[in-house]
């Protein structure tokens, strides 16, 4: 599956357009990862665990955006957009969205 | 009496562990970013074409991310300032730190991935963390990403 925030593939031609398509995961942060955020909110600082969380749950929401997109047919998503948001104490909504494509290899060279 | 010097005490404990620690890390993670940002790499921009007419043979989304957190003399701070109004000077440079961070994670995956550019980068914000009564901490999450494109050879 080919993936862009463009409105084409570079390189690749759009032969048909199969509509929205997207995928979401809601990610609770655990206790242990907690404690450590705790201390990194008195100095301060990435909080590596948290990073590394809503990371995963991304590709996990990019990767059902993905699955639905294969189910219509499509071998790629354009125009993907992301957005996180806290839907309550201590979860995240993470959010990925775009264009169902079926697309072709370009043979003109095409436009960038 | 005696709680409220204890209490007292933790506070100030707290403000000056924030205050000390926080500077330090901060410090060190803004001589992180500008040598990284020094060493260069792909160039990122948020037009969606390529300019002067230069074509692109692939391209891919790619991603970088951080959570950021305040200290806690910020923090304390800030709440003070939200009662008077204004610029929280303080808070700026946190989430400043954070979009440098996600915007450098993605250069050097889009670099590592083999790009020479990345098109249409976009900055998500989103504050991640909420405590007790549904107080924002300020801990943000700043992902920035885009489309990562070979050139075609000229």
């Amino acid at each position: 599956m080919l993936l862009s925030n463009l409105d084409h593939v570079p390189g690749y031609r759009v032969a048909r357009h199969l509509g929205l398509v997207s995928g979401n995961t809601i990610r609770a942060k655990h206790v242990g990862r907690d404690i450590m955020a705790g201390l990194k909110n008195l100095v301060g600082g990435e909080i590596t665990g948290y990073t590394e969380l809503l990371t995963e749950a991304r590709n996990e929401a990019i990767g059902r955006m993905v699955a639905e997109a294969e189910r219509q047919g499509a071998n790629a998503v354009v125009n993907v957009r992301l957005s996180t948001s806290a839907v309550m104490a201590g979860a995240a909504e993470l959010f990925a969205y775009g264009t169902a494509v079926v697309v072709e290899p370009d043979k003109t060279g095409g436009a960038g | 009496m005696v709680e409220y010097a204890i209490q007292a005490g933790i506070l100030l404990g707290l403000l000056s562990l924030g205050f000390f620690a926080g500077r330090y890390n901060e410090r060190r993670h803004r001589r992180g970013l500008e040598r990284r940002e020094a060493a260069g790499g792909p160039v990122l921009t948020n037009l969606e074409r390529l300019p002067n007419g230069a074509v692109a043979v692939s391209g891919w989304l790619c991603m970088g991310s951080v959570v950021i957190a305040s200290d806690y003399f910020k923090t304390f701070g800030a709440s003070l300032k939200t009662l008077l109004g204004g610029r929280l000077k303080t808070l700026e440079t946190v989430l400043e730190r954070g979009r440098r961070e996600a915007a450098l994670r993605l250069r050097e995956q889009a670099a590592a991935d083999g790009a020479d550019m990345v098109l249409n980068v976009r900055f998500e914000t989103a504050i991640v963390m909420r405590g007790k009564n549904n107080r924002p901490y300020p801990a943000a999450e700043v992902v920035a990403y885009g489309t990562g494109v070979k050139l075609a050879p000229t």
